[in-house]
């Protein structure tokens, strides 16, 4: 009997764990991991040749056909500072999306060195963002999750799928 | 379990203004002489509908006040009831009153309750006061003559009432009571009240004989003598009595209202003929109705009515390319070289079925322009009448087709110019008569397709623009120099710039300098133009060009470098390879080169969008494509030009935002991503 008592016990710890997990696509950036939550995730493609737009900054690499809609595609790398890398077949693309406020669907492709994992997070672990002030610019940041010793920043999809706020600040600046 | 009705109200409500406008078209189409049956009946079909619907929704408001309107709409459309102008006019409110409703029913606002008990009152007024002269109708008279004329009421006046129940042989004696109250009502304001009570049932009824009394009140200044010297003739043959009620009558005459009808009168149930309180109703309604629909217009629908023919033609192409489809891949499973016609036809097949699918689908979002034409009558009607002008309104080419998005954008542009000719246009029918022209102004709306475009036509017979005028305040207002040099279409052009307005005094109705501007940005988000053709004296055309569709247009697809862009057709004036010759350089910089007569502009193609692999960097070694954007030309240098093609419009700013110089995307064959070229957003790029 107490066996049993142990086991429900020990189910209901486990729910209540799973209650506050989140799971989040990892992928890196040169040393970096970064994580995105996996619900904003619509799939994962291989880099593909996209059409420059002109006259926008050199982290907005462009547009592609994604069955029929117009998707355009950011260079995370670029976008954080990281430099430049080679695109190669390997090269992968994560198309994110999220729904704004209008209640409309925004699709965009992040280009970034490799997917890594799935991870699940205990929404209770994640750390806020520290702050580096100016130094370093943790705006997508949402909080840092500790997974086997490795640190991943966790990214706010919503404001980076904002591109035109983004590029109003960046005209304003 | 309980079915959410929530779901169905959307339809309920479309299905009302529908409704509606079809009241009010038809109400405005009835012909007072010679009323059509069938007219009625469609009216009275809308009314019963939205009646119906209300009910069933728990909209109890709207279904009582419908079902007035119903009956009253039930005795004209039986013939039991004449259509008079007043009752038409009490319609026409009615219309607007539940438009006002359902707006503020839909929009989740109370209702003006107020209001509708005022129409609702005007209609039963109207509808027991009908009732009255139904009666009179068994009699052998015209009934709707008994009117009285309600103008020219001057101080002094004394009400006469009149109890006149004549005797049955009175019509035998070859008197007419019609006449008689016709010869009263020119002495002053006559209101008659009849009693029908005496009238038997309608198998005992002989038409020759009389049985209905009248009640009767006459406002005027004249002697009782000249009262019955009217009724001379019939004195043996009825029951009158002449007596004067007050000496002294308010002059205004909205205080004669039906209280004092109904204030002592003698008769048991009597009905009150009242035809005239209805006029001075109407107007107001027009206001209150914008408020409301300016705030639920964010609220408008997305969806669509299709006629199921078309939907019919779609399945019909659907089963074509399934057939074609399964042609192609039995031929393709066991491809052999003598089968090369047969892939040949079947891929050509596939081609026409493909194209006549695209088009049957643009067809579905194509609406008639009669959904934004079937609003100008009422506004026409109303407007003419507050201005005091005689106006007809002529609508050519209602049929024509037209993108669902282009009518939706295109409805407000269109009601300001409309305004704007009754407003400025037709001039008052004195004026009109001077001028040797017919007193009764004539707008007409046309609508028709030329190429690939629609073209929209606002054209009145008024005054036409005065090209001397527009100067002189167009210099007024600092818009131009003085010693500008204008052509008349330039000078034309002036009313669309911002702040111009050449009334004389702001009316309500127009005049006060903003719109136009705004008139012709509308127009150009649609990618189409406006342009003005105007006679001094003869009258103004404004013409409005627009594309069909927006969702499919003919592209020029270019290259530089290993880049591709569309350049919409329409904008293509030529393409030429230039010579050194022809080549000028502005301050060293600026590079233009001359056409015929013109010089023109030139955007490096390769230099603006920061295209590295351009081939020609060289303006001989290339290609010039002259384009003209709204009235602006210059050549693009470009490395080559590709092909034509049909190209479907994306969006870019779905995903992504806008981009300068850039009108949206495309996917090309190969399934890459083409832009589409902004020519106005290049040339400001250009400049900057």
């Amino acid at each position: 009997m107490a066996e049993e008592a142990e086991n429900i016990e020990a189910e209901l710890t486990e729910e209540k764990k799973l209650e506050n997990l989140v799971q989040f696509l990892s992928f890196t950036l040169g040393d970096e991991e970064y994580g995105v939550d996996i619900l904003r995730v619509q799939e994962i493609r291989s880099w593909e040749p996209v059409s420059r737009i002109p006259n926008v900054p050199s982290y907005e690499k462009g547009v592609v056909n994604l069955r029929g809609a117009i998707v355009p595609i950011i260079d995370l790398r670029e976008r954080f500072g990281l430099g430049h890398l080679e695109y190669s077949p390997l090269t992968v693309v994560v198309v994110l999306q999220t729904v704004t406020d209008l209640g409309q669907t925004r699709t965009m492709g992040v280009v970034v060195d490799s997917v890594s994992d799935v991870i699940d997070v205990d929404k209770k672990t994640i750390q806020d963002a520290p702050n580096f002030g100016t130094k370093v610019s943790t705006e997508f940041i949402n909080g840092l999750a500790s997974v086997k010793d490795r640190m991943v920043m966790l990214l706010d999809v919503e404001k980076l799928l904002k591109i035109d706020t983004l590029d109003d600040e960046d005209e304003n600046t | 379990m309980s079915i959410d009705m929530a779901q169905f109200h959307q339809v309920f409500f479309e299905e009302s203004f529908e409704g509606l406008d079809i009241m009010e078209t038809g109400l405005l189409n009835l012909d007072m002489g010679d009323v059509d049956a069938e007219d009625i009946n469609t009216i009275f079909r809308a009314a019963h509908s939205i009646k119906g619907g209300s009910g069933t929704f728990g909209f109890t408001a709207v279904s009582d006040f419908t079902h007035v309107m119903e009956t009253l709409l039930d005795e004209m459309r039986d013939g039991r009831r004449q259509v008079t102008q007043p009752a038409v006019d009490v319609l026409l409110g009615s219309v607007d009153c539940l438009k006002e409703m359902l707006t503020a029913i839909q929009g989740e606002q109370e209702v003006d309750v107020a209001r509708v008990a005022e129409y609702k009152k005007a209609l039963e007024v109207e509808l027991n006061g009908g009732e009255s002269e139904q009666a009179v109708t068994d009699e052998p008279s015209e009934p709707s003559t008994i009117e009285s004329n309600t103008d020219n009421v001057t101080n002094g006046k004394n009400i006469w009432r009149i109890a006149f129940s004549p005797h049955t042989n009175l019509l035998k004696t070859g008197n007419d009571p019609v006449r008689m109250f016709r010869e009263l009502g020119l002495l002053g304001e006559l209101t008659t009240t009849v009693d029908f009570q005496g009238v038997p049932d309608f198998y005992d009824l002989d038409p020759e004989e009389c049985h209905l009394s009248w009640e009767l009140e006459l406002i005027s200044d004249v002697p009782e003598s000249d009262i019955n010297d009217i009724f001379d003739w019939v004195e043996d043959e009825c029951d009158l009595a002449i007596q004067r009620i007050n000496s002294e009558v308010e002059t205004d005459t909205s205080a004669f209202t039906e209280e004092q009808v109904k204030e002592e009168t003698p008769l048991s149930s009597p009905k009150e003929v009242k035809t005239e309180s209805s006029k001075k109703d109407i107007a107001p309604a027009e206001k209150p109705i914008k408020k409301v629909a300016a705030k639920s217009a964010a609220k408008t629908s997305s969806s669509i009515r299709v006629d199921t023919a078309k939907i019919d033609t779609l399945i019909n192409m659907v089963g074509e390319l399934v057939i074609t489809q399964s042609m192609l891949s039995l031929v393709g499973e066991q491809f052999e070289m003598n089968k090369l016609d047969q892939l040949k036809n079947g891929l050509s097949q596939l081609d026409r079925h493909t194209r006549e699918l695209q088009e049957s689908v643009m067809n579905i979002r194509m609406l008639p322009i009669s959904f934004v034409f079937s609003r100008f009558p009422r506004l026409v009607h109303d407007l003419s009448s507050k201005l005091d002008k005689k106006i007809e309104l002529v609508m050519v080419g209602e049929h024509t087709e037209v993108d669902k998005t282009v009518v939706e954008l295109l409805s407000d542009p269109l009601v300001h110019l409309v305004r704007n000719s009754l407003d400025h246009g037709i001039e008052m029918p004195a004026d009109r008569v001077a001028a040797g022209k017919p007193e009764t102004g004539t707008i007409t709306l046309e609508a028709y397709h030329r190429g690939g475009n629609i073209v929209i036509e606002v054209k009145d017979d008024g005054k036409g623009l005065n090209k001397d005028v527009l100067r002189t305040k167009a210099i007024e207002k600092g818009l131009i120099d003085e010693d500008a040099n204008l052509s008349d279409k330039q000078t034309y052009e002036l009313i669309f710039m911002a702040g111009f307005s050449t009334a004389e005094k702001l009316t309500d109705v127009s005049g006060r300098g903003v719109g136009m501007d705004v008139v012709r940005r509308n127009i150009q988000s649609l990618g189409g133009n406006i342009e003005i053709i105007s006679e001094l004296g003869k009258g103004s055309t404004i013409a409005i060009h627009l594309p069909l569709t927006l969702a499919i247009m003919d592209g020029q697809s270019i290259a530089v470098g290993d880049e591709r862009f569309i350049i919409p057709l329409g904008s293509i004036i030529e393409s030429i390879n230039i010579k050194e010759s022809m080549i000028n350089r502005v301050a060293g910089r600026g590079e233009t080169f001359r056409l015929r007569d013109e010089y023109l502009p030139i955007i490096r193609m390769h230099e603006i969008f920061d295209v590295k692999t351009a081939q020609a960097t060289k303006l001989t070694e290339g290609l010039v494509v002259v384009v003209d954007g709204q009235g602006m030309r210059c050549g693009l240098f470009i490395d080559d030009l590709l092909g034509q093609q049909q190209v479907v419009i994306k969006s870019l700013e779905a995903n992504y935002r806008k981009v300068e110089g850039v009108s949206g995307a495309t996917i090309l064959g190969d399934g890459s991503v083409a832009l589409i070229l902004d020519i106005p957003g290049l040339v400001r790029l250009s400049n900057q």
